[in-house]
């Protein structure tokens, strides 16, 4: 069996509206009530780099302590990846944006 | 009338709710987490096909029996879901509720903050795939995801077991479930598990299905590394017998006990003392959970007894809460409730020894190994700082010179495995490395927020 690129497997029903966002650039596909790391880790295995060496990152204590699953929004933002929901249309990235970026 | 503020809405704080509000008090009740019941008996969201009876087991009746507790009780108190409490003033509390800054005032303050896991690192422990044993389980709960399909569970607590069955009944395969503790420890430590025989037996039972099941259990491991590129790909550790073994997973699970969050007692003025059992600062606390006059603490957040103890410390504190208050308390009721929290956290003390915090292991780690995963600085920088001329000996110096702790996280992760380090380098016992003090804001917060006069 090929192994799977996503880290996270689905394996009760969320009944909700489907959701896109773009992270990095990609457009990932998501169901409402997902957060958005649970959204990030179910296509892919990663949601930020490291400021120090760049280094993934995929969270690690999933209820909001350990901050290691913060990403960044075109305007600079960061937000929490664990326990913030998702929504149609985000922007988000891995790494932090210059302001700037998010007029290109 | 009098203001009486509870932080965190798991088990500890609801009981407090409840049993105030029946005696004729309105508290607020304030959580970070958007649904009530903290993170052991948290709540999944209602568009979440997931079977929380056959997720809780054994403690399913209690789960539900909370939660239904919790919905009569809501519309009767000031609940405050999604609220961080981010610093603690004299009697005020400063509050960040959907990036808006808001305070209260408090006569008296309840902090029920519980508990998150605690970590021990090793080679490979900040790859993607390596979670917290708490956060797999949150992953279930909370998102209906498993954190991988091939899952090892490593560390050193009976929460292993419990969420390694969770797992394999959900779907995952386990690839191991390693504990560092040998099997000698735990046979010792038998006396003081039977404070809790019912608890004993639950985590016995756990394991005897993960056996028949074909799970391999093994006991006295020493972790060696987490092998990967830009992921998890094995766990490789050497065995009671000596044997290095390698086994292939996509993600793992650490676990060694659970830690209290104790920012915010400490923001609000506890005491702490050192506790050689757990190898902890816990703050200091009376019988009923008093930490200083109009501060009371209960659940994990003040002494790590699990849902059973918390639900009762939180009566106590209540009842503490009251009679403070003036009010008249049944004695014999209180005197039962102090006995059954005793009992409880005397069997957390059993547990302790049957499931150690390998503190020679952390003290033996490879300089190269990250130990602070915000910072980015390795075992070998905090050593190193350490072995200069007057170099540092306690973890508040040691972390202003290297930064071990003093990022995002505000050491909440590192912090036990650091003072580990720093005991182990100076030549102390943990006690001597003392403990990384609180700050506000206790969870990083937009300086906009904090600035915005509420």
């Amino acid at each position: 069996m090929e192994p799977s690129k996503a880290l996270f497997r689905r394996v009760a029903v969320r009944n909700g509206a489907a959701a896109t966002f773009s992270f990095d650039g990609t457009a990932i596909r998501a169901t409402i009530g997902d957060s958005v790391l649970a959204a990030l880790l179910q296509d892919g295995a990663l949601v930020r780099r490291l400021e120090f060496g760049g280094e993934p990152r995929a969270g690690f204590c999933l209820m909001g302590a350990c901050q290691d699953c913060w990403v960044w929004s075109a305007a600079g933002g960061r937000i929490r990846a664990c326990t913030t929901p998702v929504s149609d249309g985000m922007v988000l990235f891995a790494e932090p944006q210059l302001p700037a970026a998010a007029h290109d | 009338m009098t203001e009486v503020v509870i932080v965190g809405a798991g088990p500890a704080g609801i009981a407090a709710a409840e049993l105030l509000l029946a005696k004729g008090l309105k508290p607020t009740l304030i959580d970070e987490g958007a649904r009530p019941g903290g993170q052991g008996y948290r709540r999944p969201a209602d568009d979440l096909a997931l079977d929380m009876n056959r997720l809780m087991g054994s403690e399913a009746k209690k789960y539900a029996s909370l939660h239904r507790r919790f919905d009569a009780l809501v519309a009767h108190i000031d609940y405050r879901p999604g609220t961080l409490v981010w610093a603690i003033d004299g009697n005020t509390l400063h509050l960040l509720r959907e990036g808006r800054a808001e305070t209260i005032a408090f006569d008296k303050l309840l902090i029920a903050s519980g508990a998150m896991d605690r970590v021990a690192p090793l080679p490979g422990w900040a790859l993607p795939g390596v979670f917290t044993l708490g956060g797999a389980q949150v992953a279930l709960k909370d998102q209906g995801c498993l954190i991988g399909n091939r899952v090892a569970f490593l560390g050193s607590s009976p929460l292993l077991s419990l969420a390694a069955k969770q797992y394999r009944d959900m779907g995952a395969e386990i690839a191991v479930l390693a504990d560092t503790t040998p099997l000698m420890a735990k046979a010792a430590a038998l006396p003081a598990l039977l404070a809790a025989p019912r608890t004993l037996f639950r985590g016995l039972w756990y394991m005897g299905a993960l056996l028949r099941a074909g799970t391999r259990l093994l006991h006295g491991v020493a972790p060696i590394a987490i092998e990967g590129t830009n992921r998890v790909e094995a766990l490789v550790l050497r065995d009671s017998q000596g044997c290095e073994r390698r086994f292939a997973c996509d993600a793992i699970a650490l676990g060694y006990g659970l830690k209290p969050e104790t920012q915010l007692a400490d923001l609000a003025g506890a005491q702490f003392a050192y506790d050689a059992d757990f190898r902890l600062f816990l703050p200091v606390i009376d019988g009923m959970g008093r930490a200083r006059p109009g501060l009371y603490l209960a659940g994990d957040g003040a002494r790590i007894g699990g849902a059973d103890a918390a639900e009762a410390s939180g009566l106590l504190a209540a009842h503490a809460i009251l009679a403070d208050l003036g009010q008249m308390q049944d004695v014999a009721s209180t005197r039962n409730l102090a006995r059954r929290v005793q009992r409880l956290r005397q069997f957390q003390r059993g547990l302790a020894s049957a499931f150690a915090w390998p503190k020679a292991q952390i003290a033996s780690l490879p300089d190269t190994v990250t130990l602070c995963r915000c910072e980015n600085v390795s075992v070998g920088e905090v050593r190193a700082a350490m072995a200069r001329e007057l170099g540092p000996t306690e973890v508040n110096r040691v972390k202003a010179m290297t930064r071990c702790g003093m990022g995002r996280c505000q050491g909440r992760v590192c912090g036990p495995a650091l003072q580990e380090i720093v005991a182990a380098g100076a030549g102390n016992d943990g006690a001597a490395a003392g403990r990384l003090r609180g700050q506000a804001p206790v969870k990083p917060i937009a300086l906009a927020a904090a600035g915005d006069p509420a």
